[in-house]
């Protein structure tokens, strides 16, 4: 026991016990200190906290709650903001569904009386080329207005506000409406639906084979939205509510999926790929347990939010939080098992937790050897910086290093497929052949064949696409960009001999 | 009757398989061609054996030695590697178990006409499995198993003046270890275990011909060419460990056909963070093998044996390492201290 005083609630670890009052001081806490420890957010700071509905970013945004209505020595001092992504046109839900679903989540994002944003996961459908783009803090090409205005905006902001403190001028009135909503200005929910968005949505996932490519497509959509709200709306940094025990999973997951290059950006405290927004995860020191104990106990609601997989048949490997079921949480020393209703295929977290009753460290383990895993590539061929990803953004690890496993893949591949040019996908087959037909017309509206976004792509991103029985589905927003990296790289090729520094500013 | 399947690569021939690898259907004489192609094509762009070298092959009758022994032979005749190979057996003495596996090798040797040595624990060590097992009970029986099996391969092969040791390890085989390291949070191993040549200063170097084949294409491999192997599941109890992750694995393929080669890919790719502090790889006072604490682990585990407490190597590193390395410790001395952590060793967590 902490105290000695009130009665025991309940067990974390063997021989920890709290009661009510202890164990809320231990929870809050520990969100204050995983940020102060890593010094990374300024005061004034605008952040945006990425809310699911599920347990993990419903006990994050109580925790900001908590720490903006502290004592002022002890107070957090940004400025926050929430995003809900509604995703159910992918999850088969109808119009009412989604309407019930949408106004529950309203309900709770105003009462935390912070400025919130509900989209649409359509909305990736108007989606800038940008969003694709890392944008360093010191970019000066001309592409990059908006974001300077974003800097400009910041810096003035903070410049009035040392200058003269206290003062409720109209340059701060919207910043404080922040602080004081409900500001009309500082929430934003969708217009109405466009059918045709839902459509083409629809129509992009069911061009998708497999329920793991899915899930991938989701995640990278789903990021790229809460990027462009970030942007858009002034958030210099995102909070992911991604707990301990996800973090695990999620690092299995992406080993699996050949991400390994990309681990520590993937789950690591912070995040930079995309320069000018910082993603961070306050969350992943706490366990799926503390969390729900946390929830129960101090009454945060949380939204039933359907992932893809209810609705998909077939097997994943598993992506949306791990499941914590009711009944565990009388039972806070075993482990929790596979919720009912759900498919009880995920080969990952039915592996993690079976793991985990043999071998109670299993979770813990995998969670601190994520910790000692770093972003630097190993064989980082050449001075210049590689390429990122079209899709995820992170560095690309497809150089073809001598005896790796991607160059034999890539050997197997090109032996097993000989003379008869199969017809699949594009026009010439997808020949990798630059002047091909494929090429002759790289106007807007042309569809890429796989071919030609592979160099564009990760490893593990590749997979994702090459489950796709099209492409032509994708946003146009991916389309664009990845024809602009292509003239780009044609325009490399031809000034080649001229250029001194490998690498110039591309993006 | 439905038509059959033509061969996707030559268009001629009447498919046989599916590869698993690449997913595309294959007549019989592709599937072969294509296979040794890549073995090829790893050896030569790995630059694994230099011209002249003498290389040591761990036979130990299963698939995976047996094709890799198989493949070694022919290339170097076909490609000219220059190469003087030789079989290395390990007789770990369980009865049943090598008797049998042994037997596939001797008929191996034959139809290759490669020189074969086989040494066993007794003579490397003094102790055959089975006699260990009789002391240390069928629990704990794969650590000593393991640990003088990684060794023996090395002073056997020393002992015939090899340059170097090649292994069946194959990309079933590396994709699990990668999991099992991260499951086991051991980064130091977590980045050499996707190396396809290891090894050097002090040891032999050793390679994994076969690292990028999958385990499915070497019995495919050894189905078509006829090659004849002996199962060689160890007949003690496979750790709980491994046991999940290679049911793990095979979840996986199930659901996306690449899964080893992807996680061999991220095995290949995992950098790990500069400030974090990895064992130096120092060198056994005793063996001379490498050891990242002053006694390796066979060292250990041999004196534990030789001591009459041969659990006392299993676990962490601790009171036998150091009483053992603490110089010349008078003998009452060292008695006492086995004394007490003999009763320590019940609540050893393995
Ligand atoms: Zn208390
Ligand atoms: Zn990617
Ligand atoms: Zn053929
Ligand atoms: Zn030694």
């Amino acid at each position: 026991m902490k105290c000695k005083e009130g009665p025991p609630v309940l067990i974390i670890r063997v021989g920890d016990a709290f009661c009510k009052a202890c164990f809320k001081d231990y929870f809050v806490h520990k969100f204050r200190a995983t940020l102060g420890k890593n010094r990374c957010i300024f005061p004034g700071e605008k952040v945006l906290l990425a809310f699911s509905g599920g347990p993990a970013s419903s006990a994050m945004v109580r925790q900001v709650q908590e720490g903006l209505s502290r004592d002022a020595a002890k107070k957090l001092r940004f400025k926050p903001g929430i995003v809900f992504v509604d995703e159910g046109a992918v999850c088969g839900q109808d119009l009412g569904k989604r309407r019930e679903v949408h106004s529950q989540v309203e309900m709770i994002l105003r009462a935390t009386g912070f400025p919130f944003h509900l989209v649409h996961l359509e909305e990736v459908f108007d989606l800038p080329g940008s969003i694709l783009r890392s944008i360093s803090h010191n970019a000066t090409d001309d592409s990059q207005s908006y974001k300077e205005a974003v800097d400009g905006f910041i810096r003035r902001q903070q410049q009035q506000q040392s200058e003269r403190t206290g003062d409720s001028l109209p340059g701060q009135l919207s910043e404080l409406s922040v602080r004081c909503p409900p500001g009309k200005e500082a929430v934003e929910v969708p217009g109405p639906l466009s059918v045709s968005h839902t459509a083409e949505l629809t129509h992009l996932f069911r061009a998708v084979k497999t329920l793991t490519a899915k899930e991938e497509l989701l995640q990278t959509l789903r990021n790229h939205l809460i990027l462009h709200v970030a942007r858009t709306n002034g958030y210099t940094k995102v909070m992911m509510g991604d707990s301990c025990t996800r973090v695990a999973v999620k690092l299995l997951a992406n080993l699996c999926l050949g991400r390994g290059a990309f681990l520590a950006g993937d789950t690591g405290f912070s995040d930079s790929r995309h320069g000018d927004v910082l993603v961070l995860r306050p969350m992943r020191e706490y366990s799926a347990k503390e969390i729900a104990f946390y929830n129960r106990l101090f009454g945060v609601p949380a939204v039933f939010t359907p992932s893809l997989d209810t609705k998909v048949r077939g097997a994943a490997l598993h992506r949306s939080s791990p499941p914590v079921p009711a009944a565990q949480i009388q039972r806070p020393c075993s482990p929790p098992p596979p919720a009912p209703g759900r498919p009880p295929h995920y080969p990952l977290i039915s592996f993690l937790y079976k793991l985990q009753s043999e071998f109670p460290a299993t979770i813990s383990t995998v969670y601190r050897t994520g910790e000692k895993l770093g972003t630097t590539p190993r064989d980082a061929g050449g001075d210049a910086e590689p390429e990122r990803c079209l899709l995820c953004l992170c560095h690309l690890d497809t150089s073809v290093v001598d005896g790796s496993s991607l160059q034999s893949t890539l050997l197997s591949e090109e032996l097993c497929r000989k003379p008869p040019p199969s017809a699949g996908s594009g026009c010439c087959g997808g020949a990798p052949n630059e002047t091909g037909c494929c090429r002759s017309s790289p106007t807007a509206g042309a569809v890429p064949s796989q071919a030609v976004l592979f160099p564009l792509l990760c490893y593990s991103c590749r997979l994702t696409v090459k489950d796709m029985t099209c492409l032509e589905p994708l946003p146009p927003y991916v389309h664009s960009e990845a024809e602009r990296r292509q003239r780009r790289a044609a325009m490399k090729q031809e000034i080649q001999e001229f250029l001194l520094e490998d690498d110039l500013p591309a993006s | 009757m439905p038509a059959p399947v033509l061969c996707q690569s030559c268009g001629a021939g009447r498919a046989a398989l599916r590869r698993p690898k690449t997913g595309r259907a294959l007549c019989r004489a592709c599937f072969v061609a294509a296979f040794e192609a890549e073995v090829h094509g790893t050896i030569v762009s790995a630059r694994l054996f230099q011209p002249g070298e003498t290389v040591a092959v761990g036979a130990s009758g299963g698939k995976d030695s047996t094709v890799l022994a198989h493949l070694l032979r022919l290339l170097n005749e076909r490609h000219g590697y220059g190469l003087r190979l030789l079989l290395l057996s390990i007789d770990e003495g369980i009865a049943g178990y090598r008797d049998d596996s042994l037997e596939a090798v001797r008929r191996n040797r034959g139809r290759l006409g490669l020189p074969l040595h086989v040494l066993s624990y007794q003579e490397l060590y003094g102790w055959s499995m089975d006699r260990i097992a009789r002391h240390v009970g069928p629990k704990n029986n794969c650590t000593f198993c393991g640990v003088f099996r990684r060794q023996a391969l090395d002073r056997g092969a020393a002992l015939l003046g090899a340059d170097k040791i090649a292994t069946g390890h194959n990309a079933d085989d590396v994709a699990e270890t990668v999991l099992m390291n991260f499951l086991r949070g051991d980064v130091g191993r977590l980045r050499r275990c996707a190396g396809i040549l290891t090894g050097g200063e002090g040891t032999l170097p050793r390679c994994k011909p076969l690292k990028h084949a999958y385990e499915k294409e070497i019995v495919l491999y050894a189905y078509f060419q006829g090659l004849d192997y002996f199962s060689t599941e160890c007949v003690y109890a496979p750790n709980a460990y491994r046991g999940h992750t290679r049911t793990l694995l095979k979840d996986l393929e199930a659901v996306r056909p690449s899964a080893v080669a992807d996680l061999v890919h991220s095995g290949e790719r995992l950098a790990v963070r500069e400030d974090v502090r990895m064992p130096t790889q120092g060198i056994c006072q005793r063996c001379g093998y490498l050891s990242s604490q002053p006694l390796c682990k066979a060292c250990v585990l041999l004196e534990g044996l030789n001591r009459g407490l041969p659990r006392l190597g299993i676990g962490k590193p601790s009171r036998l390492q150091k009483a053992l390395t603490g110089a010349e410790k008078p003998e009452a001395g060292f008695q006492e201290d086995s004394e007490q952590s003999s009763n320590a060793v019940r609540t050893i967590d393995f």
